[in-house]
């Protein structure tokens, strides 16, 4: 494969001089090329992950600490926000709310899911499957848009009057409904605008991936990458929308006042409520969490994606198990359809409905250990390069073992009782998607930075990034399950103190959370602190290699089978600079006979029959 | 740099993307409306014994009918003017499609006015122990323990209302306020035919003017009202907008862009029956809509 | 261009058959509201069986022949297959769950 050499060119800048110049706004801003958009929303979705991360970090000072003014930044919240919230730096129980909510929102629908899905999708999938763009560039465009209207709604519900939403991410009514200032509003404009934008994009995805695959790219030979991505896009398919009429009805329920989510007989601050009544609040959390279930696999799903196809490049061996691997990706899109409930047991439902869950939600666990299984023993007899996307990789696999496994207990309504709504579900949803997703991602970043700007970033400083992150990201989480088995709840603002135990004075015996789990926050806090300061050396290292980093020698500085790594460096309009045809599987490394110890998927080998399964040799099938 | 397959099928899916697209997004309005229709059931069911109104005591069935008509008529010339092209007839296609323009306008213009006629139509509380009103209580569908002046609005000054009360205005959407909702008793003859009658001032309405010191709580028939109404406008509004959206995509094709019918006919034929999927989609949702929320 | 009408006609004949239907059917739906199912048969859940059997079926020949799902590629078929099935899902879970409460609209009386 003949190296082809490309001037090291900034990531997003296409060489037109010898086409047609079309200007900086069509070329940057409002481009139809899909690598410009991926990259829109990898910026755009990294500077949202900053800020859910800085909310976070104010939090877990007033977590920590209760009721002392956060250093620094205590200040500037209450000249920004106003003493109300922020009076004397310290954070009050209407801010910690606020900011409670919009950090689950804007991890989940600004950060993760538009990184995950759109950024790295968007980038990568069209030149995975030898796609010269998406099946459809306009709504690409359009989709981005969309995500970023709805982000700016969000971020700007911060600075009105009674700040943002406050209700959490899941915005449960009565409580959305009733509270008074138009934060929620924000939140509910904000989410229709955001499905939107998923919609739009999902629709380009699957038509993609149906159409667009490139000559001999049949179903079973694209990279797992491509598979994580097609299911998810069906997730957001059909999940999304019954979020969006659930949005709808509570902003009806807010601003027409009607009654969708409220019961009659209703009373607010000891005065019945005005409205009709006749609704249920049960009502929202069914329709919240038809969604809610099937995204948290649309959060874990690319994730999975990214780390097969590092595992594969970087034991230089075919992953184990791929058409496992595959059917266990579309029955685990398939099961997190009819699991949703099981984020509802304490509503009091019955016991057969509840046993219907909790066996579905068993059921959905067996893919997601098989596709885990596969993952570990592609590592047994490879050539392991530690690199850094190898690691955080490589670090995926057991954290996001670990959330899996302490989600069990959660998947029964028995024990359920004991840790529903405790810091328990907290370590367990953050053990899959921080050390689990979050790495996953930061892992495809360092992979395929080469790709998007021509040049390396420092090994170094991604070494010391990880193991930083990795050490203290444990250190967050970890405690958080003896927390939540205390009896340590969720989103109490104090970090718990109106809970602490007391000792009965008589028996000794305590009643409420023993003091040791309630120091456990400070701990917890630094840690967390520690955590975001890790990120540094990643924010440093990503801008400065951008003009710094050592240029990359060839096109494929892997060496890997796939096609977005048989491609120019940074890949110009159209991506491919001839036609594709693809002769075999994704990970062919080490094929027998063969000198390089890997095989491209598009090269063609002499004497190798002409594939049968190129789009163009069948009819469609006769009906 | 094409995308391939815009406008020629894939041989192996058989299918131009744009069809692809659109059956996609299809799928994704059935999930939107399919949640509302979900969330129709949970409010119907969750109803107690009695205050969902019975059918056609809110809503006129003849303009639903009407409208019915219309799209399933709008669908019909869609689907001709697609085929009109097919057989390279491009001023019978603008016939057909401009019909589709034109239903979904009347379609809008009867929306409208269903929804003024909700809006005008007032529910008044009067005052505990208001008694001096004559003919109220009697045969004009109050009911006798609460006092209720129910009807259209036909004046308002700074201190009375006017309104045009109906006789047997069984009216059961109802207000709960913690009190319990007495059914009137649903004999043969007040079938939904009857109050369509009915509805619109016949024979025995009379015109009540309340002043406005006497009046406890006054309210529309707007989605506030009752769930049976909060459901219907929003899931005939969402319609609406549907309705709103895809014939103005229709007409874009019909109008501004049909030059592509010129430069690239094959394209231009798939984005005609593109659309005109989607609009086959508005009328779906209709076919449902209409007798769950006007006969049923 | 006459032959060109005659076979237009021919094309189209489906399509006006499916207008006649749907025509009736509207009819129809309105028609059994008329008709009270309640006093014969004591409950009002005859007349929504009616009504939204009417329903299904006008909607299936406008899915089937205006939007040509009949001759539709098997891949069509799947995607709403799918979809179908969750729908069915959303729709049949939910109300199942909500049948341990029977009043789950009102706060009232729950002392």
């Amino acid at each position: 494969m003949e190296a082809t050499k490309t001037d090291s060119h900034h990531h997003g800048t296409d060489d037109h001089a010898h086409h047609h110049d079309p200007g900086f706004w069509k070329t940057y801003i409002f481009s139809t090329d899909h690598k410009v958009i991926g990259i829109q929303y990898g910026i755009t979705s990294l500077l949202f992950m900053l800020v859910g991360f800085f909310l976070i970090a104010c939090m877990r000072w007033q977590i920590a600490y209760p009721g002392q003014a956060i250093p620094v930044v205590g200040k500037i919240l209450e000249a920004v926000l106003g003493s109300e919230v922020a009076p004397g730096g310290i954070m009050s129980s209407e801010l910690y709310n606020s900011f409670g909510a919009m950090h689950g929102t804007i991890m989940v629908f600004l950060a993760v899911l538009p990184l995950a899905f759109a950024a790295f999708g968007i980038y990568v999938v069209p030149l995975q499957i030898g796609a010269p763009d998406m099946c459809f560039p306009r709504i690409n465009m359009a989709s981005y848009q969309c995500f970023l209207a709805g982000g700016i709604v969000m971020f700007v519900s911060f600075f009105i009057p009674g700040g943002a939403a406050q209700a959490g991410w899941t915005s449960y009514s009565p409580l959305a409904t009733v509270i008074p200032t138009d934060g929620q509003t924000y939140w509910l404009i904000g989410m229709v605008l955001l499905i939107t934008s998923s919609l739009l994009g999902s629709v380009n995805f699957i038509a993609t991936i149906i159409q667009l695959r490139a000559p001999g790219m049949t179903w079973m030979r694209m990279p797992f990458f491509v598979w994580a991505q097609f299911v998810t896009a069906f997730l957001l398919l059909l999940a999304f929308p019954p979020l969006e009429a659930a949005g709808i009805l509570q902003l009806m329920d807010r601003v027409f006042h009607t009654s969708f989510f409220l019961p009659s007989g209703l009373m607010v601050a000891g005065q019945p409520m005005a409205v009709s009544g006749g609704g249920s609040p049960l009502l929202w959390q069914h329709l919240f969490w038809f969604l809610g279930h099937p995204e948290v696999y649309v959060l874990i799903l690319p994730a999975i994606g990214i780390v097969c196809e590092i595992i594969a490049n970087n034991t230089r061996k075919p992953v184990f198990g791929y058409k496992t691997l595959v059917y266990a990706a579309l029955v685990l899109g398939f099961l997190s359809f009819i699991v949703w409930a099981h984020h509802m047991y304490l509503t009091g439902m019955g016991t057969k409905i509840s046993a219907f869950f909790q066996t579905t939600t068993m059921i959905i666990s067996i893919p997601s250990v098989i596709i885990l299984t596969c993952l570990f023993i592609s590592l047994w007899g490879g050539s392991i390069r530690f690199n850094t996307p190898m690691l955080f990789a490589l670090a995926f696999l057991p954290m996001f073992g670990l959330g899996g496994l302490t989600g069990l207990p959660l998947g029964f309504s028995f024990s359920d009782i004991h840790l529903h709504d405790t810091y328990y579900v907290i370590g367990h949803f953050h053990y899959v998607v921080a050390p689990g997703t979050i790495f996953g991602l930061i892992a495809g970043i360092y992979y395929w930075y080469p790709k998007m700007t021509g040049r390396v970033m420092s090994e170094f400083w991604g070494k010391v990034h990880f193991w930083s992150s990795f050490i203290f990201i444990n250190m967050v989480f970890q405690p958080m399950f003896a927390q939540g088995m205390a009896g340590m709840h969720r989103r109490m603002y104090d970090g718990g103190a109106t809970y602490a135990g007391v000792a009965d004075p008589l028996t000794g015996e305590v009643v409420g959370i023993p003091q040791k789990f309630i120091e456990m926050n400070s701990f917890i806090s630094i840690a967390a602190w520690m955590l975001a300061l890790s990120q540094l050396p990643f924010i440093i290292n990503f801008f400065y290699s951008i003009t710094h980093g050592k240029k990359v020698e060839s096109d494929n500085p892997w060496q890997a089978t796939t096609l977005e790594w048989q491609t120019p460096t940074p890949p110009p309009h159209g991506n491919f600079d001839k036609p594709i045809e693809v002769f075999r599987g994704p990970y062919e490394y080490s094929v027998p006979g063969h000198d390089a110890d890997y095989l491209p998927q598009n090269e063609k080998l002499e004497g190798e029959p002409k594939t049968e399964d190129a789009p163009d040799a069948q009819p469609a099938p006769a009906q | 740099m094409e995308i391939p397959y815009n406008s020629k099928p894939r041989p192996d899916t058989g299918l131009y993307n744009a069809k692809v697209g659109i059956w996609l997004f299809l799928a994704s309005e059935v999930m939107l409306f399919g949640a509302l229709f979900s969330s129709y059931i949970m409010l119907r069911v969750g109803a107690p014994e009695g205050t969902w109104p019975a059918p056609g005591s809110l809503l006129k069935v003849g303009p639903g009918a009407f409208n019915t008509v219309v799209l399933i008529l709008s669908s019909v010339t869609v689907v001709l003017a697609w085929a009109s092209l097919k057989f390279n007839n491009f001023k019978q296609y603008r016939m057909f499609q401009g019909i589709t323009i034109v239903c979904a306008l009347i379609f809008m213009c009867v929306k409208a006015y269903e929804y003024h006629d909700k809006f005008t139509h007032y529910e008044i509380v009067l005052k505990e122990g208001v008694t001096h009103y004559e003919g109220i209580s009697h045969g004009t569908g109050v009911r006798s323990h609460l006092n209720l002046v129910d009807g259209h609005l036909v004046n308002q000054t700074e201190d009375e209302i006017t309104l045009t009360v109906h006789p047997h205005h069984d009216d059961h959407a109802g207000h709960d306020h913690g009190a319990e909702a007495h059914p009137e008793e649903h004999d043969g003859d007040h079938s939904g035919h009857d109050h369509a009658e009915h509805a619109h001032g016949g024979h025995d309405a009379i015109q009540v003017t309340v002043r406005k010191s006497d009046i406890a709580k006054m309210e529309s028939y707007g989605p506030w009202h009752s769930t049976y109404l909060a459901i219907y406008f929003t899931m005939t509004g969402l319609h609406a907008i549907h309705v709103i959206g895809g014939a103005f995509v229709i007409f874009y094709i019909w109008g501004p862009g049909a030059k592509m019918w010129k430069t690239d006919p094959e394209r231009y034929v798939n984005r005609v029956e593109v659309s005109g999927l989607f609009w086959h989609l508005v009328d779906l949702v209709w076919i449902f809509l209409f007798p769950i929320l006007y006969l049923l | 261009m006459a032959g060109d009408a005659k076979d237009f006609k021919t094309y189209v004949r489906p399509y006006l058959m499916v207008f006649g239907v749907l025509m009736l059917g509207t009819f129809l739906t309105v028609a059994a509201s008329w008709f009270d199912f309640d006093a014969h048969f004591g409950s009002h859940w005859v007349n929504m069986t009616v009504g939204l059997l009417i329903a299904v079926t006008k909607a299936s020949f406008v899915v089937l022949w205006f939007m040509h799902l009949i001759s539709e590629k098997q891949l069509i078929y799947l995607v709403l297959g799918f979809t179908c099935f969750f729908f069915v899902g959303l729709m049949g879970l939910t109300v199942w769950a909500m049948q341990d409460f029977p009043n789950f609209t009102t706060l009232v009386g729950l002392d």
